[in-house]
């Protein structure tokens, strides 16, 4: 994947996580968004979410989940896009005006600092104090693990 | 990028409204409508071209766009979520600016005459030009359709595949913030 796609995927799976009072606080801080025009949305709408099951990792579907999306064309000519959980307009409007201003060469290296990095360490940590918390009651199914493995060389 | 305008301000109303227009169109041949007042359409699609697909076309709906439309793909694709197709027999929707033959698209099946595909045709405009003569079904008397830029071939074209009916081709003429529609029911002369 080149690195550029895979930057911006990162900082838009950041912003698809992030509240809009947190992604607010941290515009705040940083330099102006540019205007914008809304191109589509935000609207609301199911997507269908897909699992994978068993040993063999068979893709099934989950179930429906709430989406809003979210596109914008900012001053400058970028395109953002978001799609975030919930019904929540602004974030998703927040979420893909960032996302247009971040593709902006003048404005990405300060929203990176001001915006990505800080929003990133909030969600990290919250990660980490949820991961340290199941980790104190964790058990290990040994036959489960097994049986995993019979199914992979099986498959 | 081509998908850097956007579609309808309000989409649910605004389809609504390009739905109704182009049902009345369909009920009463060659009468107009407004479609798409107020919608910045793509190169190089008129307003009322925008509208009608933005109204008509979707993920379900294949559509072939004449080469000289195809500026317009991304934003299609984009807000319609419509896929393009490159074989025109298959499109549930052709978009021309010319006339295609007629005898490409599909007419449909005799099981299902409803399968058939839908032009929509965009042309300079309405009310100039050799006046066409409407008779048929939504129409107590015949009417009278003028359009500006209306391909030499057309009549000729409509009446072969006219005798096609029940199956055939309804089509949507669209100029400016202006469509009409001519069913496949119609009988078109000149005159």
């Amino acid at each position: 994947m080149p690195a550029e796609i895979a930057e911006r995927r990162r900082w838009m799976s950041i912003l698809a996580r992030a509240s809009a009072e947190a992604m607010e606080s941290c515009i705040h801080a940083s330099v102006p968004l540019p205007d914008y025009i809304r191109l589509r949305g935000p609207e609301t709408g199911l997507v269908m979410t897909r699992g994978r099951t068993g040993g063999g990792g068979a893709p099934f579907n989950l179930g429906e989940m709430t989406v809003t999306r979210c596109s914008v064309r900012s001053a400058g000519g970028q395109i953002g896009h978001a799609y975030v959980a919930g019904r929540e307009a602004r974030r998703a409007e927040l979420a893909a005006r960032l996302d247009a201003g971040l593709q902006d060469p003048l404005l990405r290296e300060a929203l990176q600092r001001d915006v990505i990095e800080p929003l990133a360490q909030a969600q990290q940590a919250a990660r980490e104090k949820v991961a340290r918390r199941a980790a104190a009651t964790r058990v290990e199914f040994f036959t489960m693990a097994t049986m995993r493995t019979d199914d992979r060389s099986r498959a | 990028m081509s998908i850097a305008l956007p579609g309808f301000a309000d989409p649910v109303r605004d389809a609504q409204g390009c739905f109704r227009a182009v049902l009345e169109a369909m009920a009463t041949p060659g009468s107009l409508h407004a479609a798409g007042t107020g919608l910045r359409a793509p190169e190089p699609l008129d307003p009322a071209t925008a509208a009608v697909l933005l109204t008509l076309a979707d993920a379900d709906t294949p559509l072939w766009l004449a080469p000289d439309c195809l500026p317009a793909r991304d934003w299609i694709s984009f807000h319609c979520g419509a896929s393009v197709s490159d074989d025109i027999a298959r499109a549930a929707f052709a978009v021309a600016r010319a006339l295609p033959d007629l005898a490409h698209l599909h007419a449909g099946s005799d099981e299902a005459p409803e399968d058939s595909a839908t032009l929509i045709l965009q042309v300079r405009g309405f009310g100039a030009g050799k006046p066409l003569r409407l008779a048929g079904p939504g129409l107590a008397a015949p009417a009278a359709l003028t359009i500006d830029g209306i391909p030499e071939n057309f009549v000729a074209a409509w009446q072969d595949s006219h005798t096609l009916y029940p199956l055939g081709i309804d089509m949507i003429l669209c100029a400016g913030t202006t469509l009409a529609a001519l069913p496949r029911s119609v009988r078109i002369t000149e005159g």
